[in-house]
């Protein structure tokens, strides 16, 4: 399926949970916060939650900043 | 010595015996941002929430593994939004990322060329982040009707403005940031104008709760150093302003007695 992922196009293939696009992006370290369509998708939901073609996924962390 | 036991910092019912708060942002690497953090004594510290580098070396570091959320209170902040909506979103993905953090700095800027603060989309931000049960630190103007009008909303602590974000001006309107003291029951924390030890210590002086600043330390020649001169700034003005400064006066006023003199 297509996503919008961080504004860039991405398709993912071979899986359709959020988990699985985490992986294949390798993000699975540290801390990170994930939206699907606006709305956040807590961290204990990433394994069964399904992803649907055309999906805009944001994918966050904490860095420098005043 | 015969001095009053000052009382902590309380914001959103924990206590932080350090007045000073500083930023993460334009430091040279994470190490000098911990050693600047160090130095200083803070105890909180602002981060900012951003998308993630896809494609990223995986084995980068992150900032929160330098400065642990277990030693330090991070205070996520919304910086770069522009509207309400874009700052409540923000909050709402620090909460979820600091694993139900509620902690936050609202800021909602007006343009990018002054980053004044939009007040108007502030209050709005303010009231949803406070029904949505966030303990907000807001970044404001320093005019007193709003300062006033946002604590009446909730928030912990509003922190005006001495001058523009990055500025370094210091202080420009000590008399609003006395109005707005003078009407507060929240902390009042100067936030962004200080561009060096003395301003920190006029904030300090006039009696503002704390202070937050970023760019002073990281942008320093030596920011562990200036990290160390705004620890005691802030400390320093403190003091001064629980002892109470004498009147100033036009005229001298001899130190010395004026009996006894010869001749």
């Amino acid at each position: 399926m297509d996503l919008k992922v961080n504004g860039n196009l991405h398709r993912l293939e071979g899986g359709d949970t959020l988990s699985e696009l985490l992986q294949q992006l390798a993000i699975t370290e540290g801390r990170f916060a994930v939206e699907v369509n606006g709305e956040i998708i807590p961290k204990s939901q990433h394994h069964e939650y399904k992803l649907h073609d055309k999906d805009a996924v944001e994918i966050v962390r904490a860095i420098g900043g005043g | 010595m015969n001095t009053k036991q000052d009382q902590a910092l309380s914001i959103a019912g924990v206590d932080y015996q350090s007045r000073l708060i500083i930023g993460s942002g334009k430091y040279q690497s994470f190490e000098e941002n911990l050693a600047a953090l160090q130095t200083s004594g803070a105890q909180m510290i602002t981060v900012a929430i951003r998308r993630v580098n896809l494609g990223q070396n995986k084995d980068e570091p992150n900032l929160l593994d330098v400065i642990s959320p277990d030693e330090y209170t991070i205070l996520p902040n919304t910086a770069g939004c522009y509207t309400a909506e874009d700052a409540v979103r923000t909050c709402r993905l620090a909460r979820e990322l600091l694993d139900g953090h509620k902690l936050v700095k609202l800021e909602v800027l007006g343009d990018q060329k002054t980053l004044y603060p939009n007040v108007t989309e502030t209050i709005v931000a303010a009231e949803e982040l406070v029904a949505d049960g966030f303990d907000v630190m807001v970044y404001t103007s320093d005019d007193p009707l709003i300062a006033k009008r946002l604590e009446e909303i909730g928030c912990v602590a509003v922190m005006p403005l001495g001058a523009p974000i990055g500025s370094g001006l210091g202080i420009r309107n000590p008399y609003n940031i006395r109005l707005i003291l003078e009407n507060a029951s929240v902390p009042i924390i100067v936030d962004a104008g200080v561009g060096t030890a003395s301003d920190a210590s006029i904030a300090m002086e006039l009696g503002c709760d704390g202070v937050l600043m970023n760019t002073a330390i990281a942008e320093a020649r030596q920011p562990v150093l200036m990290a160390s001169a705004m620890k005691k700034a802030v400390e320093a003005g403190r003091e001064a302003f629980l002892a109470g400064r004498m009147p100033r006066r036009l005229y001298a006023s001899a130190s010395s007695p004026l009996d006894g003199t010869i001749g």
